[in-house]
């Protein structure tokens, strides 16, 4: 296994009135699975459809309807589970949540509590070279979304969209060992990558596809140690639950206040009441969410319209034989094989369809001119042209190749290289033809180089006067040369050329 | 176990379902009752019993992830009280 090694990166430390504090954050994230269809029903999962047009009456709880589970979502969940090297339990069953909320309309959520479909994993979640936090995984279970209430449509009504009520979610429930609001940033973020390279959750985060609770307590430091050492929770503050965040820069801030003002309230010698809170990105603040203190006695029971879930290790195998190689892997590999820096492999490997591209291009070429062009002129490009995604390229891998072969080939200097790859980009061809067409091509030949240089110091008997007296002043004929060439000749070659010629 | 009437008072809430003062002891009491039926149950030695899940021996019943169902807005909003513009609506509710 090509694992990296790190270190774990030191806890953040607020500094209150009174003294040192330190933060003990544990997420639970709802992962929306990608399926075509429900987790119990056949209807459409797809986003921006029409309100109320991707709904089943099963999903609407109409009475006498029953749930029949999407196979493909049991896969997708085992998927990720693996994907976390979690153990997966072949024995799992569904339970009723039951609220009344007017997005529920069976008045009950299907959830997996007693006995999910994953179990304990684990994600790496690196916070800069060599540094990085292991946050265990405590279970993943399958559960169903409900739907959605628009509360701006009109002065006194909700109104409610059943499309996404049964589309299935993956709960992901962390251990609280995440020490600081970048690193919840963080682990959000790398499970997201995780799953878009399985495959099994598209984390666009705008349309709710990914949502995290974010569990946040403070204590003094060296109590957390104490809690690693025994799990036992007493070390830790009383937490509070701040709900539903789809954002990665207000999980942050939403951690920092809730940590402050759990530290002033301790520091006054208050304590802190167990609670859901809401965070108010407008204020940056949380809130309490009273209403939902009353309705928390959800009173679990087994769901008697579902028997248990079995699945057979030989599926699980199947299912384990066809995962990808996942990031953690990719970055390592990235770093051996291409000689790549850890910054380099990390940016090349933070979407799979980037990895790919790179792959492309690298193959048979130089590997860090390849990142380097990948990253910094490609990368750099796309984005000018409308924030475009790898997919939408005009310049295909083996063109971006054929740039770098013509580079280290000694055909093209690598300023005309630039401008060879904004001809592809804009105007599409193969390089090498291009480059021959329009008389691109490096000028090696030292007779020429010799006689450009020549030209340059007949025409210049002064700046040789002054560079016989000061020898940086070379670096002024190289430019005149290169500029004399059109920026065609090998500017090794004009070195070499222009300090003989001046030294002589 | 027995069930007094606040908490009887607390189940219904729970469930939504309106309950009168007055009906209140006789729930109670029938609540109570169902449960202590359950407890005559706990009795049973049931050490080394698989909990029953299915009273025939049957696998849970699984689809594939196609999609066979949906595109009936008319029919999923018929017996809403108040539909508009394709949604439900509904008293306003919000946090």
């Amino acid at each position: 296994m090509l694992d990296l090694t790190y270190d774990a990166p030191k806890p953040k430390v607020i500094a209150g009135a009174k003294s040192d504090w330190e933060l003990v954050i544990g997420l639970e994230v709802h992962a929306q699975v990608a399926t075509a269809a429900k987790l119990f029903s056949g209807a459409s999962t797809r986003f921006g459809a029409e309100p109320n047009s991707n709904v089943a009456f099963v999903d609407a709880g109409m009475p006498g309807m029953l749930p029949v589970i999407n196979e493909g979502c049991v896969a997708q969940a085992v998927r990720t589970g693996l994907g976390l090297r979690a153990e997966i339990n072949l024995f799992s069953a569904f339970d009723r949540k039951n609220y009344f909320y007017p997005d529920l309309p069976q008045g009950y959520q299907i959830s997996q509590l007693y006995h999910p479909i994953v179990g304990e994993g684990e994600v790496i979640v690196e916070m800069g070279e060599g540094i990085a936090r292991r946050v265990r995984i405590e279970r993943i279970h399958l559960e169903q979304d409900a739907g959605k209430s628009i509360h701006d449509m009109d002065p006194h009504m909700s109104f409610v969209d059943l499309n996404r009520t049964g589309v299935a979610l993956m709960e992901i429930v962390s251990r609280p060992d995440i020490r600081g609001p970048e690193e919840a940033a963080a682990y959000v973020g790398k499970l997201r990558q995780i799953m878009r390279y399985l495959g099994t959750c598209d984390g666009n985060m705008q349309n709710g596809n990914l949502r995290a609770d974010v569990n946040v307590s403070v204590c003094r430091p060296g109590d957390y140690e104490k809690y690693q050492e025994t799990q036992d929770f007493s070390h830790l503050g009383t937490r509070c639950e701040i709900k539903n965040m789809n954002s990665m820069r207000f999980i942050q801030a939403a951690i920092d206040y809730e940590a402050r003002r759990q530290i002033a309230i301790r520091e006054d010698g208050g304590t802190i009441d167990q609670e859901t809170r809401l965070y108010d990105p407008d204020r940056n603040e949380t809130r309490s969410m009273r209403s939902k203190e009353e309705a928390h006695d959800y009173r679990y029971f087994p769901c008697p319209d579902l028997l248990p879930l079995e699945i057979d290790q030989g599926w699980v195998d199947d299912i384990a034989a066809g995962l990808p190689e996942l990031p953690d892997q990719k970055k390592a590999r990235f770093i051996t094989d291409f000689g790549l820096s850890d910054y380099d492999a990390s940016v090349l490997t933070a979407e799979a369809e980037n990895a790919a591209y790179f792959e492309e291009v690298a193959d048979g070429a130089d590997g860090k001119l390849a990142a380097n062009w990948v990253i910094n002129e490609l990368f750099g490009r796309l984005k000018k042209d409308d924030d475009k995604g790898i997919s939408e390229s005009p310049v295909s891998p083996a063109q971006l190749r054929g740039i770098i072969s013509l580079i280290t080939g000694g055909d093209i200097s690598g300023k005309i290289a630039k401008d060879l790859f904004e001809i592809v980009y804009t105007e599409g061809g193969d390089p090498a033809e291009i480059v021959t067409a329009r008389g691109m091509k490096q000028v090696t030949d030292t007779g020429a180089i010799e006689a450009a240089v020549d030209q340059i110091i007949a025409d210049n008997p002064a700046q040789v006067e002054k560079a016989k007296v000061n020898p940086k002043l070379a670096g002024w004929f190289v430019g005149q040369v290169m500029k004399a060439t059109g920026g065609k000749a090998n500017p090794k070659a004009v070195n070499e050329i222009v300090a003989k010629k001046l030294g002589g | 176990m027995s069930i007094d009437e606040e908490t009887a008072a607390k189940v219904a809430k729970l469930a939504r379902i309106a309950v009168d003062e007055e009906a209140l002891p006789a729930l109670a009491k029938e609540l109570s009752h169902i449960l202590g039926f359950m407890e005559q149950l706990n009795e049973v030695d049931i050490e080394g019993v698989e909990p029953m899940t299915s009273v025939t021996p049957m696998r849970l019943k699984r689809r594939k992830d196609m999609v066979t169902d949906g595109d009936q807005q008319e029919k999923i909003l018929k017996n809403a009280p108040d539909a508009r513009e394709g949604f439900f609506a509904v008293p306003k509710v919000v946090e």
